[in-house]
């Protein structure tokens, strides 16, 4: 399958890329890692006619941590976050969702900033970002604007970002220091390597000095037109010491905000179920994880 | 409409030139522009890894990236495989253990497992079953191919301890 045809640009510089967005509106899109955007050009559903390509443009590919928080670079691409050490031994939820991202050839090129941007609530990072309660750098012809990551999902396919605005960079807040105890977790279910999940589950939370919940973030995967913030489950669990009743019921309240519909991967009760099972499951690893850290 | 744009990729060491549209995949560069027709398109949607190629030391899906994006990188395909008539370890273990039955696969499946054993020499069944997750194989079951790999890491592997004394 070929693509329509389109113009190509290859930008070196965020100032350069921008004025080309601007110079074509609507008809132009960016190319990041391109391994949504390729196949929904190759599917027509998507028709850009002018496509400007970023990845010659340096500086946008780092993981770092500073100010408080680990600061990815929009193109860094999703095997450089598995490959990492810093995310290795920090920051176990994002581990765990590079790890699942479509395959080990797709992880080359996909970017972190592209899986966000392309809206697509079947993509891990989104609920991955809003159980870090991330935040979103934008870069536009006025500079930079921070946007958090439960501002970020419109609806689908549709994020916060303006038409002249390029995901430069993502901000995950570094875990809290001792005595507080952080963990997280992401579970997916998904037919095969390579598949969008049926549903998945990020978790992430912090544990105070006495052992009870401070901090809590849970985002779902694929069971609606968003990736959801599972507030209700959130707001439940916090200040509250995590033993059984109360993780199963924060998993009953997750998936209660779950709004999947039925498809090839399943009816809509079986996610229901699955997010609420991933949820328990989601809940006691991250515990775990926060018990083993120091 | 596009304007053709002028790509030059060295592909197993040898340049190749050409002008072409901009939605050109780089699988069709390598096959139609560069002749080397090894490197196969099975599903075309970035599922089956069938056309999988080595570009700038990694693996990437050549149906799922364009020719322009490729303009000035080096690639490396099936073809680059043999040295002085010689089958490269993998191709014999693949050979040797029966990893093809049909071949269609077998290009991309031998791009992953390099890829895997330049950065894993001593990989576990596990190692192997994550290194080529990304390409489907319809016939062998994959133990097969599991199998070829494993006699080509350990082939690999004798000889570099070999050179090294």
């Amino acid at each position: 399958m070929i693509p329509p045809a389109f113009e190509y640009f290859r930008p070196t510089s965020i100032p350069e890329a921008i004025a080309l967005l601007q110079q074509h509106g609507d008809e132009a899109k960016l190319l990041s890692g391109g391994q949504s955007l390729i196949p929904m050009m190759k599917l027509r559903l998507a028709r850009p006619g002018f496509l400007i390509d970023i990845n010659s443009i340096a500086g946008l590919s780092y993981i770092k941590e500073e100010g408080g928080f680990l600061k990815i670079g929009g193109l860094t691409r999703e095997a450089e976050l598995e490959a990492s050490p810093l995310v290795q031994t920090k920051y176990a939820l994002l581990m765990d969702t590079a790890t699942v991202i479509a395959d080990p050839q797709v992880r080359n090129l996909a970017t972190v900033g592209g899986n966000l941007a392309h809206g697509d609530p079947a993509n891990d990072h989104p609920a991955t970002m809003i159980a870090f309660a991330a935040q979103i750098v934008a870069t536009g012809a006025k500079g930079e604007r921070v946007i958090p990551i439960e501002d970020f999902f419109v609806t689908l396919f549709t994020t916060a970002l303006k038409h002249d605005e390029i995901l430069t960079e993502i901000r995950i807040p570094a875990p809290p220091p001792p005595p507080l105890k952080t963990g997280g977790a992401y579970l997916k279910v998904e037919r095969k390597v390579g598949d969008f999940a049926t549903a998945a589950v990020a978790v992430q939370l912090t544990l105070d000095g006495a052992g009870a919940v401070q901090k809590v973030g849970i985002g779902l995967t694929n069971v609606g037109p968003t990736p959801i913030k599972a507030r209700k489950a959130e707001d439940f669990l916090r200040g509250k010491k995590p033993d059984a009743a109360a993780l199963a019921q924060a998993a009953q309240l997750a998936s209660e905000q779950a709004e999947p519909g039925s498809d090839l991967r399943g009816p809509a009760d079986y996610k229901k179920g699955l997010v609420k099972e991933l949820t328990k499951r989601g809940l006691s690893r991250a515990l775990e994880r926060a018990g083993t850290s120091k | 409409m596009a304007r053709k744009q002028q790509v030059k990729i060295t592909i197993n060491g040898r340049a190749s030139e050409a002008l072409v549209e901009p939605r050109t995949l780089l699988v069709h560069f390598i096959r139609e522009s560069a002749g080397l027709t090894g490197t196969h398109v099975g599903c075309d949607t970035t599922n089956c890894g069938a056309c999988t190629v080595i570009l700038n030391g990694k693996t990437v899906k050549s149906c799922t990236m364009f020719a322009v994006q490729a303009n000035g990188a080096e690639i490396m395909t099936v073809e680059g495989l043999m040295k002085d008539g010689q089958l490269h370890p993998l191709q014999e273990g693949f050979k040797q253990e029966h990893g093809l039955q049909c071949g269609f696969c077998t290009p991309g499946m031998l791009m992953s497992s390099l890829a895997l054993l330049q950065k894993n020499p001593h990989p576990t069944e596990a190692d192997i079953r994550w290194g080529i997750s990304g390409n489907l194989c319809r016939c062998t079951g994959y133990q097969n191919i599991v199998k070829a790999v494993q006699y080509a890491a350990g082939k690999l592997n004798a000889a570099a301890q070999g050179g090294s004394k």
